[in-house]
């Protein structure tokens, strides 16, 4: 299972942060800025898979945000790096030609998008038009909720 | 104004922050508004500023005062206010707050919601922080949804009950019956959920693994129908059909097929299929190979499907995608003891990769290739070791030089070559090879006799060449000390042999010992060969006693007492120096007067020693008529027994006998119970003690005893370094 999906910036602003398992704010603290630290760290041309503690770090930059999560010890990192990409294919989709500031300007869609993808650290819908059209249909009926005459 | 905007203005107005004060004071305020807005009755607003909230929480500012409304939200009837309601809850509050236990009430409530946005809220809450107490209490709910609801919600039932699983494995039981149903679905999304949930199932209980061994067939039908079907467009990623599901089918299969003939046989043609039809020019494409190779590796399979799997690897690693080639690493790395032969098959692609840009291929390729290493591919691969070392990262060096002293032990074709290899990783790398590599190869020069006049030719040479690579020195010091004779002599048979004269031989030592490159050690070895080319020398013996005698008042407590002894050698016993000084002679007996049990043990490692074979017994302290000698009783390669005799020439008894030892690092001491602790005067008779030595790392041997002792009411204590031991006596 995935026990984390970091997004942030180069300068290391995080932009969305997703926990699997209970951790206390502590040391979530500590895991992003270790997260942040390895990964800005690594050198253009290497390969986008590390390891820290019991955990596969499997990361991929997009434009300006780095896409990090972390990956139980089984799990496979080829695989891991399809699921990152189809969040951000999803994200595309959603905001057309997504670029990082949608995301800090809607993050809560963001984490919308990210529920209808990943339940509990694992995948939950592997087509992205189903993923797509119930992100619509909850769009749709908190418009309605939100009007003044549907209280 | 719409009250998104009114985040979004928040979330500029906090971006425009010049620095971190001005943001803290925005951010202050901002918080102070919600709290007030949170207290007050509804007004349409809470959901926006809980999202605030949420936005404030994510820049790492405190947020629990917004834990209660996340509480109230969720239980709103209006659906925008439980969105933003339930991820407050997972963004703040886990199972370890109190008020989460609040939530599973509406979250109950909300699993049976007509309308299936809000069911699937309350799942995905579930699934993401519910806690032990919340699972047991909504467990049979979600068992519900699990048989009778439709695709959307089946899905995120089924990750739900992983979940459950996970916190409280004992309710995987429940579960059981639904999930065996559910891999009759079509939809992909509840196929995959369903895959997940048996495979957290079988990882949990072996019984349960009994049962869906069962279910091999159904899940080898899927696979097949997912690798053979046409193009799917809902599915499709870059040619392969749902390659998510894909792998978790593999994965469950290899669990189902692991320890077990009938099931592992009932995947080998599926697996064989999947090698083959599946393009691996994508990622998604080799995840699923990936995933392939582990699961052929993983369980019972054919030989042939092994080798196709190793394969795989193998072209994995002529890759351009440097992922793929790191995968195709590790995984060969587990594999290379268990499937040897066929992993050398890609021993050229394996060597290539030491040459990749990338540190951890590197690194990777170094242990593969250190694991290949045998009899018949040694000259070879040495070859391309020794080439990588020459280039190779600094971080990785120790690693190398040490992998590849092992292999040179174990199947050099030669001791010629087996020098030859040392000596090149010595000039290479000396810096970064562990510490007993000089002791080891001087062991190896001793035993190859025919060789002498071979290594200490390449050794001058060496070291007239360069002086700074300490360990490469210390060697060639001592070699040039036993073998100079040889090297004078001017001729050799396995090569070019220098035209050296007694001087230049002595040139070098010097240059040697006054450099400030030359560590303390270093000197050691220098100042005890120039010593020894004493007896081998016909001409410059005046020159080397005046080298020795400059010493003597060096500033270095080590280098001084050698110097010290050894122009004792020259002035009181020049009768002995040639005994002392030969091949065959007794290693430099030193002894210190006082000191601590710190100095006892302190200094055993540094001191270099030489392991040589001497006459049966030794004597290895002789002072006020006390004498003692060691006799070797037994000796193995991991270790010796020996035995100290003392007597006593005086005509008074000596009392409180007490000897004392300490040994290198890795080596264990025993020592039995003296014979006794009085020494009777005029030698009529004597006390022994049995030492027993265990060396599992086969070091050089040294020892330092401790004796003391009470002659004529004086206390005496002396201290004296062993470094070569008798042969045994049988």
């Amino acid at each position: 299972m995935m026990h984390f999906l970091l997004l942030f910036s180069r300068q290391g602003k995080l932009r969305l942060q997703k926990w699997f398992t209970p951790i206390p704010e502590r040391e979530k603290k500590k895991i992003v800025r270790d997260m942040t630290t390895m990964v800005l760290g690594r050198k253009p041309r290497s390969c986008n898979f590390l390891h820290w503690k019991d955990l596969k770090i499997v990361y991929k930059k997009y434009a300006s945000l780095y896409f990090c999560c972390g990956l139980d010890a089984e799990e496979n990192e080829l695989l891991a790096l399809e699921v990152l990409h189809r969040y951000v294919e999803l994200l595309d989709k959603y905001f057309g030609n997504v670029c990082e500031l949608d995301i800090i300007f809607n993050f809560e869609k963001a984490y919308f998008i990210l529920d209808e993808f990943l339940l509990g650290g694992e995948v939950q819908e592997t087509s992205k038009q189903v993923v797509s059209r119930s992100i619509e249909a909850s769009d749709m009926l908190q418009e309605v909720s939100e009007r003044p005459c549907s209280r | 104004m719409s009250p998104s905007v009114r985040l979004q203005e928040m979330i500029r107005v906090i971006r425009g922050a010049r620095t971190q004060g001005e943001e803290r004071g925005v951010i202050q305020r901002e918080c102070a508004a919600i709290r007030a807005q949170f207290r007050q009755a509804d007004n349409g607003t809470r959901s926006h500023n809980l999202a605030k909230l949420l936005y404030v929480h994510m820049l790492g500012y405190p947020a629990h005062f917004g834990q209660m409304e996340c509480v109230r939200l969720i239980a709103s009837p209006r659906y925008n206010e439980k969105r933003v309601g339930y991820l407050g809850a997972m963004m703040l509050l886990d199972e370890k707050q109190d008020a989460s236990l609040l939530i599973t009430n509406s979250i109950k409530n909300d699993l049976s919601h007509s309308s299936q946005y809000v069911q699937s809220l309350a799942l995905c809450t579930l699934g993401c922080m519910g806690s032990a107490e919340m699972c047991r209490d909504l467990a049979p709910e979600i068992d519900r949804l699990l048989r009778a609801s439709n695709s959307y919600i089946k899905k995120k039932a089924a990750l739900c009950a992983v979940h459950i699983v996970r916190k409280v494995p004992e309710l995987g039981e429940l579960f059981t019956p639904a999930s065996r149903s559910l891999l009759s679905e079509k939809n992909h999304g509840v196929l995959h959920g369903a895959v997940v949930l048996i495979t957290e199932l079988c990882e949990r209980n072996p019984e349960t693994l009994e049962q869906f061994r069962k279910a091999v067939p159904e899940l080898v039908q899927i696979m097949k129908g997912l690798v053979m079907s046409g193009y799917s467009p809902e599915h499709n990623v870059a040619g392969i059909s749902d390659p998510f599901l894909q792998v978790r089918i593999l994965r469950l299969l290899r669990i189902l097929g692991r320890n077990n003939e009938t099931a592992s046989d009932a995947v080998n043609d599926l697996l064989a299929q999947v090698a083959t039809n599946t393009d691996s020019s994508k990622t998604a494409g080799s995840a699923v190979l990936y995933e392939t190779v582990l699961t052929v590796m993983d369980i019972k399979s054919e030989s042939g499907l092994r080798v196709l799997a190793v394969n795989i690897l193998g072209r994995f690693l002529l890759n351009n995608d440097r992922n793929i080639r790191y995968i195709s690493m590790t995984s060969l790395q587990k594999i290379v003891q268990t499937d040897h032969n066929a992993v050398q098959r890609h021993r050229g692609t394996i060597v290539d990769c030491l040459k990749d840009q990338d540190a951890s291929v590197k690194r990777r390729a170094l242990e593969l290739s250190l694991a290949l290493v045998s009899a018949v591919n040694i000259r070879s691969l040495m070859k391309e070791l020794l080439l990588f070392l020459s280039s190779c990262p600094p971080e990785l060096r120790a690693h190398t030089t040490s992998g590849i002293f092992n292999a040179a032990e174990r199947y050099a074709p030669s001791q010629r070559w087996h020098i030859d290899t040392i000596l090149h990783v010595l000039t290479t790398a000396g810096g970064d090879v562990r510490d007993e590599t000089v002791p080891n190869l001087i062991q190896l020069i001793t035993t190859a006799t025919e060789l002498h006049c071979y290594t200490v030719h390449k050794l001058y040479r060496a070291l007239i060449a360069d002086i700074s690579v300490q360990s490469l020195v210390q060697v060639a010091c001592w070699c040039i000390g036993e073998y100079g004779d040889l090297l004078l002599r001017g001729e050799c048979e396995e090569t070019e042999p220098v035209q050296v004269a007694e001087d230049d031989v002595l040139d070098a030592l010097e240059t040697v010992l006054q450099s400030h490159m030359s560590s303390p050690a270093t000197r050691g070895f220098a100042l005890t060969a120039t010593m020894k080319l004493s007896t081998r020398i016909t001409h410059n013996v005046d020159r080397i006693r005046s080298i020795v005698s400059i010493y003597g008042s060096c500033i270095d407590v080590e280098l001084q007492q050698r110097a010290v002894e050894y122009n004792a050698l020259f002035k009181k016993y020049d009768h002995m120096r040639y005994p002392a000084l030969s091949t065959t002679a007794l290693g430099p007996v030193s002894s210190t007067a006082g000191g601590d049990l710190l100095d006892l043990l302190g200094g055993l490692d540094v001191t270099p020693g030489e392991t040589r074979s001497l006459p049966p017994s030794v004597i290895v302290y002789e002072k006020n008529g006390v004498t003692l000698k060691l006799q070797t009783d037994r000796q193995t390669d991991t270790g010796m027994t020996i035995t100290l005799t003392a007597t006593n020439s005086t005509d008074r008894e000596i009392t409180s006998l007490t000897l004392q030892a300490a040994v290198p690092k890795s080596v264990q001491l025993q020592m039995k119970a003296p014979s006794g602790d009085v020494i009777p005067a005029h030698g009529l008779g004597q006390v022994t003690q049995t030492v027993l030595l265990n060396n599992p790392n086969k070091v050089s041997l040294k020892m330092r005893v401790r004796v003391c002792y009470t002659s004529q009411d004086f206390v005496c204590q002396d201290t004296v370094q062993i470094d070569s031991f008798p042969s045994p006596a049988w």
